[in-house]
């Protein structure tokens, strides 16, 4: 488990039931790194802010996290942490490696607004 | 931007969180001088990027750089300092007496002195493809993304002590190690330069640019140019390591405050820049070493020069 504030997803269960039962979810798969550790500081400073989103973090080592590791849209991904926006269930976007507050903004705004 | 909603006036307002900003916030938190640390960022800077921090006086040798941040934070504000972190900077104004920072395009804070601490940014290549393949082939960092090349060959670009080290420390996963680099001599210690010498999986192209990044798909290689005789030729890799230093924040300054050639903020040894009552501490002003101990040591002088300046 990851040593963030954030809700930590600790089974492909939780991550089923999560992304089936909220609308707007971003999960980030990281490990406590250096490219990981703002992602999880800037999620956690738009919790209260996007309370349309429901925001996760995921440890990249663990069996469970599979389902994202192979998941197709990270197909080409070699930087960590993955990062993903579900809406509805279906995965639509993702991003690899270190992102800005911007960055992420940005994707929130268009993919749940 | 002048504005006349102030949302909170303080005596000193802190641009930038990592140690250089912290230190400041610490001096001038114990010395009761009213203080915002103002963080575009996570707090700690580029010391969040640290896995180890072996060189920082009288904590442990493996404390990471996110632990001495927080705890650098933890110090700064049970002396009283306030904190808006991970915010955008969308105005300074630093033409009255009482200069004005806005954030996120809605909070404007005003105060009598401001201590620019916004240390610096990896510098990216700057060619074609190179946003493209981030995340996908292209990295700013080894240890994160090291074992993502097990077995393949790379290339890392740079050549000081940073690009040295991490592509030792990259042939712990890769197949083949290239280094690319500008000149014809390395900037790094004798030290870093032996290892990647002496080990058996790293080559060198010196004297040679990249021009633009192939790949369709998947990223492919570079093209690359010899700085002398302008001959072009492509090398083939399956990733990209960047490690080419670091450009000053310095974007979001008025065009008043007078930076050097590299967009650096010059500074005499007290810390002032050209405006009265605006300092600048730590890797974005003009200065030789960069690291926490000197970013530390401008933090210290620029809190004292701004206490001094508010009992002018
Ligand atoms: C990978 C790596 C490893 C390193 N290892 C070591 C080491 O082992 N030992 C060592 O001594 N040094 C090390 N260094 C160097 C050291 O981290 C820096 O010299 C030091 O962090 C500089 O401190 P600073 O406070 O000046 O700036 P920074 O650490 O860069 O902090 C500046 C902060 O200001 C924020 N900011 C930017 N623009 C604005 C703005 N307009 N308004 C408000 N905030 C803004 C940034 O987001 C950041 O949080 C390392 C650097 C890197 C990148």
């Amino acid at each position: 488990m990851l040593s963030t504030n954030l809700k930590h997803l600790t089974s492909v269960e939780d991550f089923n039931q999560v992304v089936e039962n909220n609308e707007n979810v971003m999960i980030c798969c990281g490990r406590m790194g250096p490219m990981c550790l703002p992602v999880y500081d800037v999620m956690e400073n738009l919790e209260e802010k996007y309370d349309h989103v429901t925001f996760y973090d995921m440890a990249f080592d663990a069996p469970y996290a599979n389902v994202l590791r192979s998941h197709p849209k990270a197909a080409k991904f070699m930087g960590l942490p993955f990062t993903f926006y579900f809406k509805n269930g279906e995965a639509v976007e993702a991003t690899s490696s270190i992102q800005s507050k911007k960055q992420i903004k940005d994707i929130l705004d268009v993919q749940f607004s | 931007m002048t504005k006349n909603n102030i949302t909170e006036t303080y005596d000193v307002i802190i641009l930038g969180g990592g140690p250089a900003g912290l230190t400041a916030g610490i001096y001038l938190g114990r010395a009761k001088v009213k203080t915002l640390i103002i963080n575009e960022g996570s707090i700690g800077g580029q010391m969040v990027l640290t896995h180890a921090i072996a060189n920082f006086p009288g904590v442990d040798i493996d404390i990471s750089g996110r632990d001495l941040s927080l705890k650098m934070k933890a110090q700064a504000k049970a002396f009283g300092c306030d904190f808006e972190s991970n915010v955008e900077v969308t105005g300074i104004d630093l033409s009255g007496e009482l200069k004005q920072v806005e954030i996120d395009g809605d909070e404007v804070f005003a105060a009598k002195s401001i201590i620019i601490a916004s240390g610096g940014t990896p510098r990216p290549l700057g060619v074609n493809g190179e946003s493209q393949f981030k995340g996908q082939g292209i990295s700013y960092c080894a240890t994160c993304d090291g074992d993502f090349f097990t077995d393949k060959e790379i290339l890392v670009v740079g050549g000081g002590n940073s690009a040295l080290e991490e592509a030792v420390s990259l042939t712990q996963y890769a197949r083949k190690v290239t280094v690319i680099h500008q000149f014809d001599h390395f900037q790094a210690t004798e030290h870093a330069i032996k290892l990647a010498q002496n080990n058996a999986k790293i080559s060198f192209i010196m004297e040679s640019e990249i021009q633009h990044i192939i790949g369709d798909q998947t990223l492919k290689g570079v093209e690359i140019m010899h700085m002398k005789t302008k001959a072009r030729s492509q090398v083939f890799a399956d990733g990209i390591f960047i490690f080419i230093g670091y450009i000053a924040n310095t974007d979001s300054l008025p065009d008043s405050i007078i930076l050097n050639a590299r967009n650096e903020i010059i500074t005499d040894e007290n810390m002032a820049t050209n405006i009265d009552g605006v300092f600048a501490a730590g890797d974005v002003r003009e200065k030789q070493f960069r690291q926490i101990t000197t970013a530390v040591s401008d933090g210290t002088i620029a809190a004292l020069s701004a206490i001094d300046y508010l009992q002018k």
